[in-house]
């Protein structure tokens, strides 16, 4: 069975991706997808009943790290990169009102 | 013979006898770097300066006896998706242009204790995201066999700066093939080791339930001395394994006397270049003419991997690259109103098609109401996909089949039709799904003069048993691949 | 006559657990601290850092499930939470969808006499998002990610309150079995416990529920009791006047007691939850569960029981010690210094309430420490000082935390037991209140009175006044 993208689906994939789309790009997006999820379809040959999803190949489990401070002030490398920045702190666009 | 044909433990030997210095070495390279990347583009970042201090750090330490294993005092080059403190990292992206990490990632400094000097960062499919290291924000890396072609993707930069001599050896990652389809196109040595072999600390994710980093050299014994140096049980990576055996150069013994390995038919079925398929034909026949019991047998679901993996990759990308958003690091764009748009438009301007290809399906197939239908679809598969391995592994010690299924396509010829280049992964891809180790090893060159690999795969922690039928092949043919790439441009 | 409203409620409460460091990092988790100092690559969202999950948050996680009934999931994961905010450095929160930790618990709350038990849905392990500070004079915000991966659990009750007055029992019983386990000090100030409010009305009878709306990040008692009335009538007014409530998140502006719409077109409720990748699953054996059973502290009403019958502590006195974990360590720690536990219920009982009263502080937040209060039960029951200069050391350990022997020794405030002083004070005062003497002579008792405050004043206060009573008796025989 064919896949149809419609325009809202692309636009809402767009607002959780945070991609803003051009015309021409929706459009190759929009055909891109569906032939990639027609062939993803081809998955639906497979009976998976009763198959566990498996996250992880290997039954490795519990790897912890114990409760002890092992860092020290961080604000220098974690402000490095920043594009903005201001106080000791990233700046971006106001985010209330 | 020139420097730059020396495998790296050779060149370590040299250093190790005072042949060579490391500055001199670090210096040769650089004159080949210097004389090749115009035609071949397989650094985003060269630091001489840097490599020449670490030269000289180096060879006190050796001289001081402090350094005393097979790689001290050889240059490496490193794929730009591994973060090395203070050194631009970009994963070849315009959103990581100017980003320099404050920490260093666990498999280099692993090589560092090991007495490498890091030369430079190598170009790569922007993200990882292709096979054929052209959606590099920094423009395609060709192949030094015929540079109207490929080097295969995504770690092209690092198989073609090996194949090119610009560097003994590199550093690669592997999510869906990375490592091992670029070898075989560059006709190098290239290793993914077993999930969890290697640390992931510091790799800039793409798959992070597929990504490994592992090799790329000229030979086997090379590669088996830097996944010695490389491999670690890392408590900063929770996925990281602690294995047995880490003593992987041991493995190289010319001996494959009641080997079992297995040849998937379904490996060598419709798709698969004719040239391609009689050269692995006449490779396994060596082994077998090397006393290996070789069988063939059917491995189930082969072209379910595929489409499995793209929903899983695709999903942790989507989620692994929310990160870059203009706002700790990176790129971020000039104009925007507002906090949404700042977001909307630093990552569109700062990401390339296949990336954002790639983010806008995995957003896709996990949103409200798909979750289900693909996601717990694909990982349903992928437990069926490891249990068919499980299933061959029980009757093989390995497993042989092409890297590739055809040789390195000419450049520009693959990104029109991303399915298509997708089915070029074919098989490769299961080995991420199932976290089996796999490697490349170069079994001769097609009419076109552009190398071939054979693939080995090997069960989960069983790279010995792959570096063994590796190393007997190489022995058995003495290394025919060993010379450097001829660095033409032949039209087809 | 007019329709009969149901409030329906249900929480989300966030809780910061006490751990020294961050949930999936080595950062420190200490509050306040010049922005992004307690940062490292992990908690920033560093391309390449990596998650490995602190062993205590588990553990905290296990007891507060225990202690609130809950079934452990003894296979559980993380997932990751998707949605882009600058608060949350990964653009994912860490959290826990499809397996969480605890699940079908209850706590039992009273409500006047009215006893009944509030179910937990599910308990989940999360980590906490940075502080975003708006700049009143750019157009910007400031991120700061100290805050970023401390941990936290989320408590989700099913919606079984019908009033802020169970609302607000659920949480102080929730905050009390918290606070008792030492997992979290439950400060709503500090937002180490912050609630949301999920809430519908219904008309009384009804069978469904009508629509909820959330309300979050409300960061005192008294505001979710107002954000409830609020909202409950904000809620009535819609369906009366025919119209709907739509299913949303609102804001609670607690200045302007009204709530508003978080809504916007970028906010697509959609968080793409997956399995954490670079985590692996938690395997809880039972003999893990056992353990952490077998180290849960005496809870509230154990140790209410155990004060009445080791310390024979009235049950209205070990009521409030114990409605405080604070001021429950501090009675304990204090008895066992001064082994005078009546004494010690005293102070809390009698000058600490008042003091609280007086400087509008909670005892969670009562700052003394026990060997100054012990010291001081010492001292009085020496009759070293009197009862006036112990309520005025009192007041100065309440607020600076004073030692008593320093200051009593400092200011001179010791009783005088020097027989000769007080003898010749006496001696004055009978002289000079001749008009005392004689009445008490004459058999009005009283007059000792004023007699005994005439030799204190005289004193100083210094003196002990049983004694100084018992002089004056002796000498006006
Ligand atoms: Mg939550
Ligand atoms: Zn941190």
């Amino acid at each position: 069975m064919a896949n149809k993208i419609s325009d809202e689906t692309i636009e809402y994939v767009g607002i959780l991706a945070k991609l803003e789309l051009s015309g021409e790009e929706k459009e190759n997006a929009k055909q891109d997808m569906e032939k990639m999820l027609d062939y993803i379809d081809t998955l639906n040959e497979l009976d998976t009943a009763g198959i566990e999803p498996m996250s992880h190949v290997f039954p490795v489990n519990n790897v912890f790290r114990e409760d002890v401070v092992t860092n020290g002030d961080g604000h220098e490398a974690a402000l490095a990169n920043a594009p903005k920045q201001k106080n000791h702190s990233f700046e971006v666009p106001k985010t209330i009102g | 013979m020139d420097i730059f044909q020396l495998t790296a433990v050779e060149l370590g030997q040299k250093i190790k006898e005072k042949e060579i210095s490391v500055v001199e070495a670090v210096q040769k390279f650089m004159e080949r770097i210097e004389a090749t990347e115009q035609d071949i583009n397989s650094f985003v970042t060269v630091d001489k300066e840097g490599a020449l201090a670490q030269a000289e750090a180096v060879q006190k330490k050796i001289d001081a006896g402090e350094l005393t294993g097979p790689l001290a005092g050889v240059p490496v080059a490193i794929k730009d998706n591994m973060c090395i403190k203070g050194q631009l990292t970009t994963c070849s992206s315009k959103i990581l242009g100017n980003f320099k990490p404050t920490f260093t990632s666990e498999a280099v400094l692993n090589l560092q204790k090991a007495g490498a000097v890091i030369i430079g960062k190598t170009n790569m499919d922007e993200f990882a995201m292709g096979s054929t290291t052209e959606t590099s924000y920094f423009g395609p890396t060709k192949n030094p066999h015929n540079t109207a072609h490929v080097p295969g993707g995504s770690s092209g930069g690092s198989c073609a700066a090996v194949a090119a001599g610009e560097v003994p050896y590199a550093l690669g990652s592997d999510t869906g093939g990375s490592i091992r389809q670029p070898s075989s196109f560059c006709g190098v040595v290239g290793i993914k080791p077993t999930y969890g072999t290697v640390s992931r600390y510091g790799l800039i994710a793409y798959g992070s339930s597929l990504d490994q980093i592992g090799p790329v050299a000229k030979d086997v014994t090379d590669c088996a001395a830097i996944l010695e140096a490389i491999a670690s049980h890392d408590s900063k990576d929770s996925t990281s394994v602690q294995r047995e055996d880490y003593d992987f150069t041991a493995a190289l013994t010319d001996d494959v006397k009641g080997m079992k390995i297995g040849i998937p038919k379904d490996y060598f079925g419709e798709g698969l270049d004719a040239e391609v398929k009689s050269a692995i034909q006449k490779a396994v026949n060596v082994l077998e003419g090397k006393g290996a019991i070789v069988e063939t047998f059917d491995l189930g679901l082969v072209k379910y991997a595929i489409p499995a993996y793209y929903v899983i990759a695709s999903a942790e990308a989507s989620s692994n690259l929310e990160r870059f958003d203009g706002v700790k690091y990176g790129f971020r764009a000039e104009e925007y109103e507002g906090l949404h748009h700042m977001y909307k438009k630093s990552r569109s301007e700062g990401f390339g098609a296949e990336v954002k290809r790639r983010i806008m399906l995995g957003s896709f197939v996990l949103s409200s109401g798909y979750y289900d239908a693909y996601y717990l679809k694909a990982l349903r598969t992928k437990a069926l996909i490891k249990a068919e391995f499980d299933k061959a592994f029980a009757k093989y010690d390995v497993i042989i089949g092409p890297a590739a299924p055809t040789t390195a396509p000419e450049l520009g010829k693959s990104l029109s039709d991303p399915l298509k280049m997708y089915l070029g992964d074919i098989y490769t891809i299961s080995l991420n799904l199932a976290g089996l180790p796999g490697m490349s090893v170069p079994i001769g060159k097609d009419s076109k003069g552009l190398p071939i690999g054979m693939q080995i795969i090997g069960d989960c922690f069983q790279e010995k048993k792959m570096i063994r039928a590796a190393y007997t092949y190489e022995c058995a043919t003495n290394k025919e691949h060993e010379t450097i790439a001829a660095m033409s441009k032949k039209e087809a | 006559m007019a329709k009969q409203y149901e409030t329906v409620i249900g929480l989300e409460v966030h809780v910061e657990l006490a751990t020294k460091t961050k949930i999936f990092c080595g950062c420190s988790t200490e509050f306040g601290g010049a922005p992004n100092t307690h940062t490292c690559p992990v908690c920033t969202g560093m391309p390449g850092s990596l998650p490995v999950l602190n062993k205590q948050v588990v553990e905290y996680a296990m007891a507060v499930g225990l202690a609130t009934n809950c079934k452990i999931t003894q296979v559980c994961k993380f997932d990751r939470k998707n949605y882009f905010y600058p608060d949350n450095p990964q653009n994912y929160q860490i959290s826990q969808l499809y397996l969480p930790i605890a699940r079908d618990g209850y706590v039992e709350i009273e409500v006047g006499d009215v006893k009944k038990q509030v179910r937990i849905h599910e308990m989940h392990m999360e980590e906490d998002a940075g502080k975003l500070i708006h700049d009143e004079w750019d157009d910007s915000s400031l991120v700061d990610y100290n805050r970023s991966g401390v941990p936290l659990i989320e408590i989700v009750s099913e919606p079984d309150m019908r009033s802020s007055d169970e609302v607000i029992a659920y949480l102080e019983k929730l905050r009390l079995i918290i606070q008792y386990l030492g997992a979290s000090d439950c400060k709503l100030q500090e937002g180490s416990m912050r609630a949301d409010v999920n809430l519908s009305v219904r008309e009384v009878g009804a069978a469904e529920f009508g629509t909820r709306t959330e309300m979050k990040n409300i960061n005192s008692f008294k505001a979710i009791a107002r954000a409830i009335e609020g909202e409950r009538a904000r809620q009535i007014e819609l369906i009366e006047e025919g119209r709907q409530v739509i299913q949303e998140t609102r804001r609670w502006d607690d200045n302007k007691e009204s709530s508003y719409a978080m809504r916007s077109k970028e906010d697509a409720q959609d968080y793409r939850y997956f399995p954490e990748p670079d985590l692996v699953p938690i395997v809880i054996s039972d003999d893990w569960i056992a353990k952490i059973k077998s180290q849960e502290p005496e809870l509230r009403t154990e140790k209410l029981e155990r004060y009445k019958n080791e310390f024979a502590i009235p049950q209205y006195d070990a009521e409030i010690i114990t409605a405080s974990k604070t001021m429950a360590d501090l009675f304990e720690a204090t008895t066992a210094i001064c082994k005078k536990p009546k004494k010690v219920a005293n102070w809390l009982m009698g000058e600490t309430l008042r003091l609280m009263k007086e400087h509008a502080i909670e005892a969670d937040d009562l700052k003394f420490s026990p060997e100054n209060l012990a010291k001081l039960v010492l001292l009085a029951d020496a009759g070293d000082i009197n009862s006036s200069v112990a309520k005025e050391v009192f007041e100065k350990i309440f607020t600076d935390d004073i030692d008593p022997d320093q200051y009593v020794e400092e200011k001179g405030l010791k009783t005088v037991n020097d027989d000769g002083a007080l003898k010749s004070a006496i001696e004055t005062v009978i002289a000079n209140n001749q008009k005392a003497v004689d009445e008490y002579k004459g058999g009005k008792e009283k007059a000792i009175g004023a007699l005994v405050g005439q030799t204190m004043k005289a004193m100083q206060g210094k003196a002990n006044p049983a004694k100084v009573n018992e002089m004056l008796r002796e000498m006006l025989k």
